[in-house]
């Protein structure tokens, strides 16, 4: 969440001091700046993704190092599942949290013209980043993981997309029906990446034990330590 | 309004000072666990007499060695649990102050300032409130810097008994002053009807229970929950009498005196913390949040300071056996047990005396554990200062940022992050460590970053439905 906050600093310092030197008067211009700074932020957002893997390998190799069997206590799957999670929280909870504390007090949404669904939609919306940031937090630790590239750039892309369908708002059939289509593209795919498949699901949703007691795997076999 | 600020100086003065004191971590447990390793330690390698089993004394060395290693490992693995055990209690404290700002006006309004900050900042021209502002900045912490000076003083000439006046005064008035002025205010803020009579049984009742908790035993869990709520109302009253640029300022100047206070050679926190160590004394209880009970069993060693036997009980007040042991100093050395318990071990094994040369023997025994207590039981402590201080950064930039809740969330989450680099430097550094500075640093730097660039930002994205 940190360093989603900081990324979110650099970005709105960008876009500051774009405005600050440009023409207040121009109304597209000051658009042009908006989109301009919601992409910075974008890439400011990935980077720092990128940064916290780096931290995150670091510490990997750190607990791995001080623990008693030589492995880390949390899996790298686990960290860039609550990686993604916290991202998607705080950045859940700053688009969101003004809202939601103007919805308590007096008012009528849409008065001036726009769009009287303007609350149901931003929940919608928040809600869709929230899952497609854990998303995309676990495929992009994978993906630097096994160096793979391409589905780092896919990441960053399919963000960039998402954030500029909801330029398109208040055409909500523009922006709300792609973005959840990606949402669900995006969480099939993190779940592939993670592991999941058919079987493992059905197996989950079965309630079935694992039944470990009759092979026993020849690592399970340990001197007990001595204590 | 104005006689509850004339009252406020003397109070306040005990208040405010005391907490300031304490504006750091420290893992005291962890130092006094390794100085008694290296006590240990020494003590076998100074008796070559003593059977050790027929081992070589560097096979002790290694031991010695090894252990502290795992200890240190220890240290490092149960840190998380101490980051955890740490960031609930101070959340919640920020979340009572923050739910009361946003909720009752009472700590928004106006009513005046302290007597400490005569300043006021209603000027005509900036630069007027800048000066004033820096002059009310000053008073501050000089008064904080002197206070803290004589509390160091009155602790190094063992004046105790001030101490405990001073300290029981002061959480006197704040368990029932405060708390009823608080309770006045949410009560006038729902509209809830009260009698007088019921206030009083209310009031009574929490003040009391209050007072013997802090000071002297009770639950750990109702001492956490009592420090947080005094710590939360003191925060709200900084909040209420503070006016702003005085509050950035004081918050900004208070983390550098933390720092220098406690790394200083000669800071006075640093003198009053050693001091506390080299007496083997916890400090006040009434100014420390302490995460888990300490349990002192540990085998008896040659120190007539009855503190182990004092403290086989699990709570953290230690002034009042602090005057009782040293009466018993005169007595002789019975290694910590006591006459009961060594009346019925001659009933029952026959009369055989534990003297030093067979505690000696039986320390020199190599043992893989010499931490007696159990590791996940090491808690670490926080000064009330810190809950406050952090509390009032938070609550001002609810109170008045623009941004409202992203810069209360940032200031937030900066504050974790800080405290969080903090316990991490004491995991690695092992001793009293300022815990303000970091934190303090972050907060202000988001508090000033997120009102004045992110909220612009956000607010024209939220205003299009932008979403990034």
């Amino acid at each position: 969440a940190f360093f989603w906050l900081v990324s979110l600093l650099l970005a709105s310092l960008v876009w500051f001091v774009s405005v600050r030197l440009s023409d207040r008067g121009d109304a597209r211009l000051q658009h042009g700046l908006l989109v301009f700074g919601a992409a910075v932020s974008v890439l400011l957002q990935e980077l720092f993704r990128f940064a916290y893997f780096k931290l995150l390998k670091k510490a990997d190799e750190g607990l791995a190092t001080i623990s008693e069997d030589g492995r880390s206590p949390i899996s790298l799957r686990q960290m860039a599942y609550v990686s993604g999670l916290s991202f998607g929280i705080i950045s859940g909870i700053f688009s969101v949290i003004n809202i939601l504390a103007d919805s308590i007090g007096p008012g009528t949404v849409g008065i001036h013209g726009d769009s009287p669904y303007y609350f149901i939609t931003s929940a919608f919306l928040t809600m869709a980043l929230v899952l497609l940031h854990t998303f995309w937090g676990v495929i992009f630790f994978d993906a630097c993981e096994k160096r793979r590239y391409g589905c780092l750039g896919l990441v960053v892309a399919s963000h960039l997309l998402t954030s500029g369908l909801t330029f398109l708002n208040p055409r909500y059939e523009a922006s709300l029906g792609p973005i959840f289509i990606i949402t669900l593209c995006t969480g099939l795919w993190a779940f592939v990446t993670a592991g999941g498949s058919f079987r493992s699901l059905l197996k989950c949703l079965s309630c079935k034990q694992e039944d470990n007691s009759r092979v026993m795997t020849y690592s399970a076999l340990r001197v007990p330590c001595e204590d | 309004m104005t006689e509850l600020s004339a009252h406020l100086p003397q109070f306040q003065h005990g208040q405010l000072t005391e907490n300031f004191p304490d504006n750091h971590l420290s893992n005291t447990n962890d130092n006094s666990e390794r100085r008694r390793h290296d006590n240990s330690g020494r003590r076998r390698n100074d008796n070559p007499e003593s059977e050790t089993n027929g081992q070589p004394q560097n096979n002790i060395q290694q031991v010695v060695e090894q252990d502290e290693e795992e200890d240190e490992e220890l240290t490092l693995k149960y840190g998380a649990k101490h980051v955890i055990m740490l960031f609930v209690p101070v959340t919640l404290c920020m979340v009572v102050v923050v739910a009361t700002i946003k909720s009752v006006s009472f700590y928004t309004r106006k009513d005046g300032q302290l007597i400490y900050t005569p300043f006021t900042e209603e000027t005509e021209t900036v630069g007027q409130r800048a000066l004033n502002s820096i002059l009310n900045a000053a008073i501050m912490i000089s008064v904080i810097i002197v206070m803290t000076i004589l509390l160091v003083v009155l602790y190094k000439y063992r004046c105790y008994k001030v101490i405990h006046g001073w300290l029981i005064i002061s959480s006197l008035l704040l368990l029932f002053f405060f708390s009823f002025i608080y309770l006045g205010e949410v009560f006038k803020t729902y509209n809830v009807a009260m009698d007088y009579i019921t206030v009083a049984l209310i009031i009574w009742n929490f003040g009391v229970v209050g007072m013997i908790c802090i000071h002297w035993k009770g639950p750990l869990r109702l001492q956490q929950a009592y420090l947080i709520m005094i710590s939360a109302l003191m925060a709200l009253v900084f909040i209420k009498y503070l006016p702003e640029w005085t509050a950035w300022l004081i918050l900004a100047v208070i983390s550098v005196y933390d720092l220098v206070a406690v790394l200083c050679p000669k800071g006075p926190l640093r003198m009053l913390v050693e001091t506390a160590q080299e007496r083997n004394e916890t400090l006040f209880p009434a100014l420390i949040y302490s995460s888990t009970m300490i349990w002192l069993v540990n085998m008896a060693e040659e120190d007539p300071e009855a503190q182990r036997k004092a403290t086989k009980n699990s709570t953290y007040d230690k002034q009042a056996p602090a005057n009782q042991t040293r009466n018993e100093d005169a007595e002789a050395d019975n290694g910590g047990f006591s006459q009961e318990w060594q009346q019925q071990r001659d009933n029952r094994i026959g009369p055989i005396e534990s003297t030093p040369e067979s505690r000696a023997a039986v320390q020199a025994l190599p043992s893989n554990s010499q931490t007696s207590e159990d590791p996940e039981e090491r808690g670490v402590k926080l000064g009330l200062g810190d809950f406050i201080f952090y509390s009032v950064l938070v609550g001002k930039a609810s109170a008045t940022a623009s941004g409202d809740w992203n810069t209360t969330l940032a200031c937030f989450v900066a504050i974790l992050i800080g405290l969080c680099l903090t316990l991490l430097l004491l995991a690695i550094f092992k001793k009293a460590l300022p815990a303000l500075p970091i934190s303090i640093t972050f907060g202000l730097v988001f508090y000033f970053a997120t009102d004045n660039l992110v909220q612009p930002f956000m607010d024209q994205l939220a205003f299009h439905q932008f979403y990034i």
